[in-house]
């Protein structure tokens, strides 16, 4: 079965080329929207219906906020999606697919078979902040974080007892160091605003790392706007 | 000090793979129990497990021979009194480990070093039960102890620095990995498992997720070895249960809190794969449904 791209701006899940992307037809029975426009981009595409699936591209807001809601019966040929990526990490091939309550399951099918179709692995999951990957390791992320601050163990004392003991294939700091603290913060303080729930709360080295960027930012802007006025 | 006889107290799954790991490196190494049948059991265990070890020509039928005549067994406390260290892993149960820790210190001299392989105990706690809490260490050893090389180590708060340090060295001398953790309820591996495994048993009682789809998408976007829904059925909900109420009793945090699916799943017998079904279904040793 066929499908088509739709993007406006930019996309997250798909920022390069991908077999998704370059085996879509110009029409098929199922549209996957791309980008950062996503209301802008339902409006063109007009009439929903006609299709089996409409998959759209979310970032940490939940599908309901392009659906609506109706008392938790809500659920149409509308999916959501997220390919995960780890911060500054290359996109990895999972796609959490979303799905509410009353999601025909023929329409999880169809946008299932068009994501394996192209290589991806799809895990499916409610409309909550977080999906799967992010609310489950934040809290962890958070914990191994304070836990350093204050003294546990040394970093990598933390990090080869949880590779050793668990086999995980990397440490939550030296994950956290190379993936990006400051992109930590970004998502563990989304998910800390919409569940109010502490272990989201970002630790303090993410935060550090956050207002460090930023302040990295404004430095580089004031040194571009001297360059632009030649005073340097 | 230097380290040529280990006693291992307690020859049940921890003491049993201990033993092997002290043996295997070349320590005399006597094995204690209350019970002779737990003496037996590990003794037919390991000569299994050596005998793999020499199918699988890791060891040579010699040195096997040696390493089984270095490793005896007994029910006399008395015959540890030639130990420079005990491993104890009996019960994980304060008073069980402190009227052990007594009698050791009765019959053991004074430079013995005791540890102890506790999972969610104290070890200053168990140190000032033993008359000797400067020479008392934590030294935590992963199932299967044999296979795995990691081993958290804590000191008590009166631990020495020699004793730790011997206990460390010996640690390394076992061909063991050594981490050092400060005493706290559950070290660093229970302390940030039980939490994230109580967070996913909370998902799937949500219905956020099936658990294939929950292992499928944490192998696929973290690359871990195994799900943790698959982990959660190889350990057995009554050993996370046993664990996680523990950890919970000591630090009050919400996340360590047993959700209250884990108790309704061992209630109906979905203890994992030991009883053929957990969050997933078994036939014989195979996985199907997920
Ligand atoms: N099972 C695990 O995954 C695991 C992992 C790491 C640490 N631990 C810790 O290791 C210790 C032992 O756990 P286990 O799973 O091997 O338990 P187990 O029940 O398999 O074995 C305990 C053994 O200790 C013996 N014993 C009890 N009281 C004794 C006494 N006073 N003197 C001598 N022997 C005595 C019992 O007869 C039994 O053989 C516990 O402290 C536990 O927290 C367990």
């Amino acid at each position: 079965m066929g499908y088509s791209v739709l993007k406006l701006g930019d996309s997250a899940s798909f920022p390069e080329s991908h077999l998704l992307l370059e085996q879509a037809r110009r029409d098929g029975g199922v549209v996957i929207v791309l980008g950062d426009r996503i209301p802008e981009a339902l409006e063109r595409l007009g009439a929903r219906e006609r299709y089996r699936a409409v998959v759209v591209e979310l970032r940490t807001e939940c599908l309901g906020v392009y659906t609506g809601e109706r008392a938790g019966e809500e659920g149409s040929n509308m999916l959501g999606f997220a390919r995960f990526r780890l911060g500054a990490d290359p996109a990895t091939s999972l796609i959490e697919l979303v799905r509410q309550p009353a999601t025909p399951q023929a329409a999880i099918d169809a946008a299932r078979a068009v994501f394996e179709s192209a290589g991806l692995k799809v895990s499916v999951c409610r409309d909550v902040p977080g999906r799967i990957i992010d609310r489950l390791v934040r809290p962890y992320y958070n914990a191994a974080l304070r836990r350093l601050d204050e003294g546990l163990a040394s970093a990598s004392d933390l990090d080869t007892t949880l590779k050793l003991g668990l086999g995980y294939p990397e440490g939550p700091i030296g994950l956290l160091e190379r993936s990006g603290l400051a992109q930590h913060f970004d998502v563990t303080q989304a998910l800390y605003e919409a569940l109010g729930d502490p272990g989201y709360a970002p630790a303090r080295r993410a935060r550090v790392a956050k207002q460090r960027s930023l302040a990295a930012a404004q430095a580089d802007a004031w040194v571009q706007r001297q360059r632009e006025q030649g005073n340097d | 000090m230097s380290i040529q006889t280990v006693g291992v107290a307690g020859s049940g799954t921890m003491g049993a793979g201990i033993a092997i790991v002290a043996a295997r490196s070349g320590f005399r190494t006597i094995v204690y129990d209350i019970t002779q049948a737990a003496l037996d059991r590990a003794r037919k265990q390991t000569e299994g497990f050596f005998a793999k070890s020499v199918e699988r020509k890791k060891l040579a039928q010699g040195e096997v021979d040696k390493i089984l005549a270095s490793l005896e067994g007994t029910t006399e406390i008395g015959a540890l009194a030639q130990c420079d260290i005990v491993i104890e892993a009996v019960f994980e149960n304060l008073k069980v480990k402190h009227e052990l820790l007594a009698k050791l210190n009765a019959v053991c001299p004074p430079s013995t070093l005791f540890a102890s392989n506790t999972s969610t105990l104290s070890i200053s706690e168990i140190a000032a039960g033993s008359g000797r809490d400067e020479r008392v260490v934590g030294m935590h050893f992963c199932l299967p102890a044999q296979l795995m090389k990691l081993v958290e180590m804590s000191p008590g708060l009166r631990t020495s620095e020699e004793t730790f340090a011997a206990a460390w060295a010996l640690c390394k001398a076992m061909g063991q990995i050594p981490v050092k953790t400060k005493d706290n309820p559950g070290f660093i591996l229970n302390y940030f498992l039980i939490p994230f495994n109580n967070d996913v048993i909370r998902m799937v009682e949500a219905g956020l997720a099936e658990p294939a789809d929950i292992d499928r998408a944490i192998k696929t976007g973290l690359g871990y070895a195994m799900g943790p829904l698959e982990l959660l059925d190889l350990v057995g909900l009554d050993t996370h249960l046993l664990v996680a109420e523990a950890l919970y009793a000591s630090t009050h945090e919400p996340r360590a809190a047993v959700p209250a699916l884990v108790k309704r799943m061992i209630a109906a017998g979905h203890l994992g794969r030991k009883t053929g079904q957990g969050f997933y279904k078994y036939s014989g040793n195979a996985m199907f449904g997920g």
